[in-house]
């Protein structure tokens, strides 16, 4: 209804995903119960990290990542060229001078450097006059680094932790289930002897009379077929109203995005406040999703996840550094070149939280305002690795906030007068939104 | 019975068949739905196959039950949106916050300077520029150009003979088809640009093809004025006045409070016509036609054109023999007021004559009011000059003709032009639509409109504004500056022409350019060479106009004048606009002749109202000389002169003009010598022509809707006199209708926080009607067509009620209905009460929703859609409204608004909200209602709650005065002011508080949060 009227012709039927996880989820369980009886042998893989030189290569590494690791990768072009074993190429003496002050090295009319300069973008490497020959020594001896392959989990690994628990829960719950056996058989075994026992005895059994079949007695008494009939109807409406009040209401709604973004890598790990992409929360209604050129901001120079955060990929079924590669395409981003090419391909996000366009919703007023936590109507961002909604947006959900909070009002020269003269109507000190007439319909619906 | 009414005329094809005269296929389906009969006979005849088919009747409705069920559950899932972000976001956008651009809008006819409101990039609002002092007036044409930018009938690119082609083709068929041309008479006929790069450039053009004759064409010409103005003063301009200063006013057939020479002076009048000290200026006006400036004058006397003629030389030293005493007297009066105003009083007219207005600018020489030293440059037209280029082209004389901005084959009155135009070797045309003009020329360069463009206006000597783009062009278009800076002068941008331009001359006193873009409006004492100054030649004073010195026997004069909708007809593709009702008829989507009362009876002319209460109307052929406008409509006009008529201009487009939209008839054709005063003959036709009016009750019969009073008793008497408080009777005793014992229910407690009111000073509102395109833009009002509206089903949230005195004034009319005793007197006094006078005194009424502190309609609402917020809105929830319509019955104002129709992304309701570009005007903050819902004016609360959160969020107090409605911030004359009224500083607080304060309908203890200052009328004569 609202004025987007424009976009809708961007709708689609929705796409069921809240099962999204499941195969993968069977398949982990399946893996692990086919692991127990797997009998394995280990492999230890080796991280071979070759000493080169006696000098300090962990002393090179902390500089590197200090220093050089903005602009250059080991083994791959970023803004300046790869420095994998960098030294066999250059003459040390030139690169101690390079390092220190590469413009100068420039302006002074060095054929490499000169070559090296255009090759690069023309961008100027900034000049490190404090470092010391030992210093690039050491980040020298750094770049001769192997590239470490990702461990691939073998049989070994996990014949390793078979050892820890599988085997004795298999054991435990073998003899359980033989005791178990054994034990009906057991009772099998004493009722037999005993009714043997009473037949030579001559006991006689009182032989049950017979009576009515519970479902026929049941079937007669019209009285309890009513209730139960008035009981089911109550029971069968009160879940059709559950049905249909949850219809329309997105819970939970968590949509396969075009290129996977990790809310947990960025807001979690990395604790990149939300308003740093989110930038607009703070002073417009939307939040606004961020445009490409806020990704690139960071991601010009990480092309890469650690291989960590790749393994740690696998378990959600994705490749992080492939998503990257996805950015690049839609950004226009050419990685070889360090250089956009103007080939761009916008993002089609699937919008999560989904207003009514009937109901205005401000986010700086929240935000700026308010001063509320993001978290509170989109809970734990910083923990979800696939975002997801996580408030059910519902009116009946903003008013009871509205009802609940006290609004804050600290140090915010607005309130100053509405405060005190209704603090002075209502007889306390902290007032509520809907005091303040946060649960009117016309602040919302306009 | 529907669809007919609905779809007015268009054709579509249902197959290529149709092409086919002589189809019988097509011709038998004319006549039966199908070509060959249905064979259901042998269907439902053989019954054995019938019986023998396994669908029975049940089966086939549990089938359709079934689908049915299935296809509503599947329904149940919610759509999945996409958004999709810049990828690089520009700097200056936030989504979701406004961005406000100056620029100016200069289209040849209104002249304004403005701030446009973009959101997301894409301009959505006009609104006024207070930085801009001398900036023109943003009337409602200007309001509703926004609307103009998303016109889907717009050119999309450059056309060579019809066919589209590139500006690098265009530009050298150009080039060449020019060199072609040398020697020959080309004339490069332009709307006024009052643009000082402008008319740079087309010096260096007309240099560069000496052939080439540059000529100023005013589509609604002020010729006669620039003569007057040049003769004296030297410039080609007109004189400015700034009424604020004057004591007493005389105006003789000049609507200046309409579009009187460019127009735009309704702020300054206004200023003048508050009652302060005991003093407001005093407003004499002599017309034919009901004006906007007769409405609101003091004192209007009927005088036809000719007689005008007359006044004027009177007024100015001649002699009054001749005219009817009636006249007289009033001249005679004038001309003590005047002498007793001395350099406070001022004269002008509207007469299309050389030597009245000579006359005039002679008598208000010296006079405080007039200001000569910087003129208006907003028209430069010669009429002898058009009438030259006009018939050279109907001779063949004229070889060549380029035209920029304007479209002189709907506009000149000489349709031998038509033809002239197309057996012309070169015609070019710079045009943003493909238009009568444009359909017709060789070439057609598409133009982009001013928010897509660059440019600068002088629109007063001195004052100069800059036009900047606010979106990037919609469609392949190229400005006429800008091909003529890369065709003529090899630059690179017209941006930087305009820039090298204003650094070295206007800029010269120290000024900046970002500072001047970011106003939009600088003031420069540097005297840059204009169009004006380069005009030469004879002036022609010896044109005595035929119509004004020899009245035509048995004929009638006509005065043709341009309605506040529609102006000079530029922007007629415009639904806004058309559904604007004018403000003294009521009537929309129309032009018509008005005609007097008196010559209505005597050619039996009539208008009536039919069952619904929609008014009919007579058809005439209008006849002038040999010729005719035939089938015009006739509307009976109070206070219309006998013996004149009156007609707009600018209706009757047909060229790139949706078909919803070709309204009315083409008055320019008998705008013969492009004088707005002509002799005609009506003769009636046959036929009934439907009105889409949207007032239907033009008196108040004497009851207490707008209250007026004249300023001697405003002076001398207690305000209880005038201005009576209202009571009403409670066990048989008179209360006051405000004390607490008359209200039925418990009062709001509104007295802390914001308590919103809006003031309206009925004295200075004019009835402009700026106010309520405004509201349309803010509030996405949506356009309903004339057959909705002819049902009154217009969805204006704010209208202006016009009323007419049935007496000589208002005052008469109460005194009349005052005096009515027994069953007879009612009877025939009602009846005469309804009728309008024939020089009845006029009122407007602004009125949208009266936010009653005890609202009607909210207590009648089965579902609580509409309620009361503390802030003294009544507000409505459209998602909650079921659509029952008490509310609307109980409202005693009127003013809430049904949809009777989804009115968006409908096919029956073609206008801006059924395409994606249209669409692109709405205001994102509110909800485009659906179908069955009630809404009305919500007091702006998207723009409160803005200014409200803006507050906030930089942790201050709410500014005295921030608060803002659309209509508020739209009043020129400052008449509707809006504010906080428990913020003692406030204005609206002092308002509320004065002696002319009352509320409308107080007596039915609504009480408002709207209201109104009485009229006070200055009568005193001399």
């Amino acid at each position: 209804m609202r004025a987007k009227l424009i976009d809708n012709n961007l709708t689609e039927p929705m796409e069921k995903v809240s099962y999204r996880n499941l195969p993968s989820q069977l398949s982990l369980v399946l893996l692990a119960f086919m692991l127990m009886f797997s009998i394995s042998h280990s492999a230890l893989a080796i991280n071979t990290v070759l000493p080169t030189q006696t000098i300090d290569t962990v002393a090179g590494e902390a500089l590197f990542k200090a220093n050089c690791a903005a602009c250059h990768k080991l083994y791959k072009k970023a803004v300046g060229p790869a420095l994998f074993e960098v030294g066999d190429k250059y003459d040390k003496e030139w690169l101690y001078s390079w390092i220190k002050n590469s413009q100068a090295l420039v302006k002074s009319g060095d054929a490499k450097a000169v070559e090296i300069f255009e090759e690069n973008n023309k961008s100027v490497m900034t000049a490190f006059p404090v470092l010391s020959n030992g210093d690039i020594d050491n980040i020298l001896a750094y770049t001769y680094k192997k590239k470490s392959l990702p461990p691939i989990p073998t049989e070994g690994d996990l014949a390793v932790e078979n050892v820890g628990g599988g085997v004795s829960n298999d054991i435990i719950l073998g003899i359980l289930s033989l005791i178990f056996l054994m034990l009906i058989v057991l009772l099998f075994l004493v009722n037999k002897t005993l009714r043997n026992f009473a037949d030579q005895q001559g006991i006689e059994f009182e032989t049950p009379e017979v009576r009515t079949p519970i479902w026929k007695a049941f079937v007669q008494n019209q009285f309890l077929i009513l209730v139960t009939t008035i009981m089911l109807l109550l029971g069968a409406g009160y879940y059709m109203f559950g049905y249909f009040m949850q219809i329309g209401v997105d819970q939970g709604y968590a949509p396969v995005q075009p290129i996977h973004y990790s809310h947990r890598i960025h807001a979690g790990d990395n604790k990149i406040d939300c308003n740093y992409c989110h930038s607009s929360a703070r002073k417009s209604k939307t939040s606004g999703i961020p445009s490409l050129n806020v990704c690139m901001n960071c991601h010009k120079t990480i092309s890469e996840v650690a291989d960590a955060t790749q393994a740690e990929g696998n378990e959600f079924g994705v490749d992080y550094n492939a998503e990257i590669q996805k950015l690049y395409l839609a950004a226009g981003w050419d990685e070889a070149t360090q250089a956009y090419t103007g080939d761009v391909r916008p993002v089609r996000w699937l919008r999560i939280h989904n207003l009514p366009d009937f109901a205005y919703f401000n986010h700086s007023q929240h935000v700026t305002v308010a001063g509320i936590e993001c978290q509170k109507c989109h809970g734990p961002v910083e923990e979800m690795e696939i975002m997801e909604q996580f408030a059910p947006l519902t009116m009946g959900w903003c008013i009871n906030c509205h009802r609940e909070t006290n609004v804050n009002m600290k140090d915010n020269e607005y309130y100053e007068k509405i405060h005190e003269e209704l603090s002075k109507k209502y007889g306390k000190d902290k007032l509520t939104a809907a005091e303040l007439g946060g649960i009117e319909c016309g602040k919302c619906h306009y | 019975m529907f669809r007919e009414n609905m779809v007015s005329g268009k054709k579509y094809w249902k197959s290529v068949e149709e092409l086919n005269e002589n189809s019988a296929i097509v011709e038998k389906l004319r006549q039966n739905e199908f070509v060959e009969p249905i064979p259901t006979d042998e269907f439902l005849g053989d019954k054995d196959t019938l019986e023998a088919s396994s669908t029975t009747r049940r089966d086939f409705l549990k089938y359709v039950g079934f689908t049915t069920a299935a296809a509503s559950l599947a329904a149940c899932e919610g759509p999945v949106v996409k958004s999709i972000p810049y990828v690089v976001a520009p700097d200056e956008i936030v989504p979701g916050v406004a961005n406000y651009y100056a620029t100016t809008m200069a289209d040849g006819f209104d002249f304004a300077n403005v701030l446009v409101k973009t959101r997301e990039g894409r301009p959505i609002k006009i609104e006024r520029n207070d930085l801009a002092k001398n900036g023109g007036s943003v009337n409602a044409r200007v309001y509703a150009s926004v609307l103009s930018i998303y016109d889907i009938n717009r050119l999309q690119g450059p056309k060579i003979n019809r066919e589209p082609v590139s500006w690098e083709e265009m530009e050298s068929v150009f080039i060449k088809r020019m060199n072609e041309m040398a020697g020959k008479d080309v004339v490069l006929l332009t709307q006024t640009f009052a643009s000082p790069s402008t008319s740079k450039l087309i010096r260096s053009f007309t240099t560069k093809y000496p052939n080439v004759r540059h000529v100023i064409y005013d589509t609604v010409s002020s010729s006669e004025a620039l003569d007057a103005f040049q003769n004296k003063y030297g410039t080609r301009a007109l004189a400015d006045y700034d009424f604020s200063k004057a004591e007493v006013i005389v105006s003789v057939g000049a609507d200046f409070i309409g579009d009187w020479q460019g127009g735009g002076y309704e702020a300054s009048y206004a200023k003048g016509r508050i009652p302060m000290d005991g003093k407001m200026s005093r407003h004499i006006q002599f017309e034919a036609n009901m004006t906007l400036s007769g409405a609101n004058a003091d004192t209007r006397i009927l005088a036809t054109p000719s007689q005008q003629l007359q006044i004027v030389k009177a007024l100015t030293g001649g002699s009054a023999s001749g005219l009817p005493d009636t006249i007289v007297t009033a001249v005679n009066s004038a001309i003590a007021q005047l002498k007793k105003a001395g350099n406070k009083g001022v004269v002008i007219t509207g007469l299309p004559d050389v030597k009245a207005q000579a006359m005039t600018l002679d008598c208000n020489e010296g006079s405080e009011v007039m200001n000569t030293t910087h003129p208006r440059l907003t028209a430069m037209g010669s009429n002898s000059e058009v009438n030259n280029v006009m018939n050279g082209v109907a001779n063949g004389s004229i070889k060549g003709l380029i035209t920029v901005g304007v479209n002189p084959v709907y506009s000149f009155p000489n349709e031998a032009f038509a033809q002239g135009y197309k057996n012309l070797e070169l015609s070019m045309a710079f045009s943003m639509k493909e238009d009568e003009t444009a359909s017709m020329a060789q070439l057609v360069a598409a133009t982009p409109h001013y928010l897509e463009s660059w440019g600068d206006v002088q629109i007063k000597k001195g004052t100069f504004n800059l036009i900047q783009p606010t979106i990037r062009p919609l469609f392949d278009t190229k400005q006429f500056q800008e091909c003529l800076v890369k065709w003529i002068d090899n630059g690179d941008s017209y941006y930087d022409y305009i820039k090298d331009t204003w650094s070295s001359t206007i800029l010269t006193d120290g000024g900046s350019w970002n500072q001047a873009l970011h106003d939009g409006v600088v003031e420069s004492t540097f005297d840059v060479v204009s169009d004006a100054d380069t005009t030469d030649g004879e002036i022609e004073t010896s044109t005595s106009n035929e119509a004004l010195s020899a009245p035509l026997q048995g004929g009638l004069e006509l005065t043709l004048y341009t309605k506040t909708g529609m102006g000079d007809g530029q922007q007629a593709n415009n639904p806004w606009l058309q559904e604007l009702p004018d403000p003294i008829t009521r009537a929309s989507w129309d032009n018509y002749i008005t005609v007097s009362m008196a010559d209505a009876t005597k050619m039996g002319l009539e208008n009536f109202n039919v069952s619904n209460g929609a008014l009919n109307g007579s058809y005439v052929d209008v006849i002038m000389g040999d010729v005719t406008v035939a089938n015009v409509p006739v509307l009976i006009q109070p206070g219309q002169a006998k013996g004149s008529v009156g007609l707009a201009l600018g209706y009757g487009r047909t060229a790139s003009v949706q078909s919803e939209m070709q309204t009315g008839v083409n008055a320019y054709r008998l705008y013969n010598n492009f004088s707005s005063i002509q002799n005609v003959v009506l003769e009636k036709v046959e036929g009934i022509h439907k009105f889409a009016c949207v007032q239907l009750q033009n008196t108040m019969m004497g009851r207490d809707i707008i209250r007026d009073t004249t300023l001697e008793i405003f002076n001398t008497k207690d305000v209880n006199d005038w201005n009576p408080p209202v009571t009403v009777s409670k066990d048989h005793q008179k209360i006051l209708a405000s004390s607490p014992d008359a209200d039925l229910w418990e009062a709001f407690d509104h007295s802390v926080g914001i308590h919103f009111n809006l003031s309206i000073d009925l004295n200075t509102c004019t009835g402009c009607a700026a106010c309520v395109i405004a509201c349309n833009s803010e509030n996405n009002v949506p356009v309903v067509g004339k057959n909705e509206v002819r049902r009154s089903r217009d969805m204006h949230w704010i209208r202006i009620d016009r009323y007419y005195s049935s007496e000589g004034s208002f005052a008469d009319d109460t005194e009349k209905k005052d005096n009515i005793s027994g069953l007879g007197s009612s009877l025939s006094n009602y009846a005469e009460l309804e009728s309008a006078s024939a020089n009845p005194q006029v009122a407007f009424q602004p009125l949208m929703c009266q936010h009653c502190n005890h609202a009607p309609c909210e207590t009648v609402c089965p579902v609580a859609a509409t309620s009361h917020g503390r802030q003294g809105q009544n507000q409505m929830v459209y998602n909650r409204c079921v659509g029952t319509r008490y509310c609307a019955n109980n409202c005693p104002y009127k003013v809430r608004r049904f949809n009777w129709f989804l009115y968006a992304k409908n096919d029956e309701f073609d206008y801006n909200m059924n395409n994606d570009l249209g669409r692109m005007v709405l205001n994102p903050d509110v909800v485009v209602r659906s179908r069955g819902v009630m809404e009305k004016c919500s007091m702006c609360i998207q723009m409160t709650q803005k200014t409200i959160l803006d507050a906030k969020r930089d942790g201050r107090e709410v500014k005295t005065g921030e608060f803002k409605t659309a209509c508020s911030a739209a009043c020129e004359t400052g008449a509707i002011k809006f504010g906080d009224v428990n913020n003692h500083e406030n204005e609206i607080f002092e308002l509320k508080k004065d002696n002319r304060m009352y509320y409308l309908l107080e007596s039915v203890g609504t009480k408002p949060n709207v209201f109104y200052h009485t009229i006070v009328r200055n009568t005193n004569e001399a």
